[in-house]
């Protein structure tokens, strides 16, 4: 089968919800785990690798969670559709690079993805739309529980599961929630909440890694430390950490409305404006626009639109998905020509923004700032 | 400001962590932050990309009482052949069992990067930690509930009896 008939359409991914998903776009589950007696994908020899792959992809499409599962060596696997799986969030970039003696399984709802011989022997992860951290750490021990019966893994009571590197040695647990969070962004309060989620000894990064100022207000927020805490730990800290974020973003949102009306208004009819009618526009542009709109449809600008559709335009807007639908390998020139077209397309059903706040009456000025 | 990895480029990506008080902070360029997996939601961690650095190394070995680590620089794995220069340069291991080969450099290293030294999470199965540490966690169940009620007698025996198993070695399933 290919990688292009299994996975979902990105109209269907797009529909997929969870809890809170106007806010917490995802949560991801994933865990590392290595064999006994191989060496570290990264130091072993392609012979090693190819055993290693060959033991771990059999047992792994044995457990009942894999039936109708994809599997395939890497090698197998063209640049474009490894970019794909990047984009979809199922496998790393570390990963696609990735050739002989590596692989991966993917299950039939696309929630689950083993990564085969990446940094580790084993990186299996559970991945789902919304805040759902602890249902997916019990998916992922339930897997993690059926496999150790099938593999002999690297453990050792002192330090737990061990792994290639000392960063991920214990638990082996990383547990992440990518957030949306233009509202915080907007009221330039973002920098001082990734100061205080660090100082909790989590990890916030952007969605492509700009340092705090992320791609479509796109944030992750994941656990550093997987030793001398345990997973149950980690995965109620976390969810804790999340639920305040949640709470900080909805009242952000709610003090820009009442505070500044006309500056979140101007911002997302601009995004609607470029959006809709541009005939040139980047990626990163039209991620930064979309939540924008995203924002938009949350706060009731967009009357009839459904959230979505956006979450769909941010992922075919991105290079691999629209690569996808032509034969020649297109210049980031012409992929910007083509993506506004798409756009344009795309928002030709959407009216343009209503002019005020739902419930807000008549024209309301920003209030001078305060000094 | 330079890239800290290449010192080259103009660094773009500035990343600041704060673990157990102490800041650590990086900057990279654009293409150090790609190639070293910054973009990764789930593989980058700033304790790695240190690791990879040698900066944290530095810091455990001043915060640790043992002088510089200069003869294990030798040192080598005898199941992967893996080095400590090998681990300077990587950042990360040849195998598990270099876990044990290089358990003195890590030591320091595993302090700084993480909340404890003892892992404190699932064990598998099949292990015979697994006995022990299920009973423990029973008795902790325990423990938390006479606790509630006031049982303070009760919490006691408990709280000794948890202690009892803790000390004991890794007990070695017979069957
Ligand atoms: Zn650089
Ligand atoms: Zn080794």
């Amino acid at each position: 089968m290919t990688l292009d008939s299994f996975l979902a359409s990105p109209s269907d991914a797009a529909k997929r919800s969870g809890p809170n998903d106007r806010i917490v776009l995802s949560s991801r589950v994933r865990l590392a785990r290595n064999l006994r007696g191989f060496p570290f994908p990264g130091w072993a020899k392609k012979g090693d690798r190819l055993k290693s792959l060959e033991i771990i992809r059999e047992a792994v499409s044995g457990l009942p969670q894999m039936e109708n599962a994809f599997a395939e060596a890497m090698d197998n696997l063209n640049p474009l559709d490894k970019q794909i799986l990047v984009e979809r969030h199922l496998i790393s970039r570390e990963h696609a690079a990735k050739t002989v003696g590596s692989g991966l399984v993917i299950s039939k709802d696309e929630s689950l993805c083993v990564m085969i011989n990446e940094e580790d022997h084993l990186r299996m992860q559970a991945l789902r739309p919304g805040l759902q951290i602890r249902q997916l750490w019990q998916v992922m021990d339930e897997f993690d529980s059926a496999l150790e019966k099938k593999l002999d893994l690297a453990f050792n009571s002192k330090l737990g599961y061990l792994t290639a590197c000392p960063t991920n040695v214990g638990t082996g647990i990383r547990v992440s929630a990518m957030l949306h969070l233009p509202g915080l962004v907007l009221a330039e309060q973002v920098n001082q909440i990734i100061q205080a989620v660090n100082k909790l000894g989590f990890a916030v990064r952007g969605l492509y890694g700009e340092g705090t100022e992320a791609l479509g207000n796109v944030f992750q927020v994941s656990n550093q430390m997987t030793l001398g805490e345990g997973e149950i730990e980690i995965v109620e800290r976390l969810s804790k950490v999340v639920a305040q974020l949640i709470e900080h973003e909805e009242n952000a949102r709610q003090k820009q409305i009442e505070k500044s009306p006309k500056t979140v208004l101007n911002h997302i009819g601009r995004a609607y404006g470029i959006l809709a009618n541009a005939h040139s526009i980047s990626s990163k542009e039209t991620m930064n626009l979309l939540s924008l709109m995203r924002l938009g449809i949350d706060l009731g600008l967009f009357p009839g639109t459904d959230r979505n559709l956006m979450d769909e335009l941010f992922l075919i807007t991105q290079p691999a998905h629209l690569q996808k639908n032509y034969t020649e390998k297109l210049s980031a020139e012409e992929r910007d020509l083509l993506r506004a077209d798409m756009l344009r397309d795309r928002l030709l059903k959407v009216s343009r923004p209503i002019p005020r706040f739902p419930g807000a009456e008549g024209t309301t000025l920003d209030k001078p700032a305060s000094p | 400001m330079l890239c800290d990895v290449c010192k080259k480029n103009e660094a773009t990506v500035h990343l600041t962590q704060i673990v157990e008080n102490k800041m650590q902070t990086i900057d990279l360029c654009e293409g150090c932050s790609k190639a070293k997996g910054v973009d990764d939601p789930t593989g980058f961690s700033l304790a790695s990309l240190l690791v990879g650095l040698g900066v944290s190394q530095e810091e455990s070995t001043a915060s640790a009482t043992t002088p510089a680590t200069e003869p294990s620089e030798e040192l080598r794995c005898g199941t992967c052949g893996f080095t400590a220069a090998d681990f300077k340069k990587a950042g990360r291991l040849g195998c598990p069992d270099c876990y044990q080969t290089f358990a003195e450099q890590l030591e320091g290293l595993l302090k700084t990067m993480h909340k404890g030294t003892k892992h404190t999470g699932k064990i598998p199965g099949s292990h015979p930690a697994r006995d022990v540490a299920e009973q423990v966690r029973e008795l902790q169940t325990l423990l938390e509930q006479a606790v509630q009620t006031e049982d303070f007698e009760r919490a006691a025996v408990l709280r000794d009896e948890i202690k009892k198993l803790k000390a004991q070695p890794n007990p070695v399933r017979t069957a």
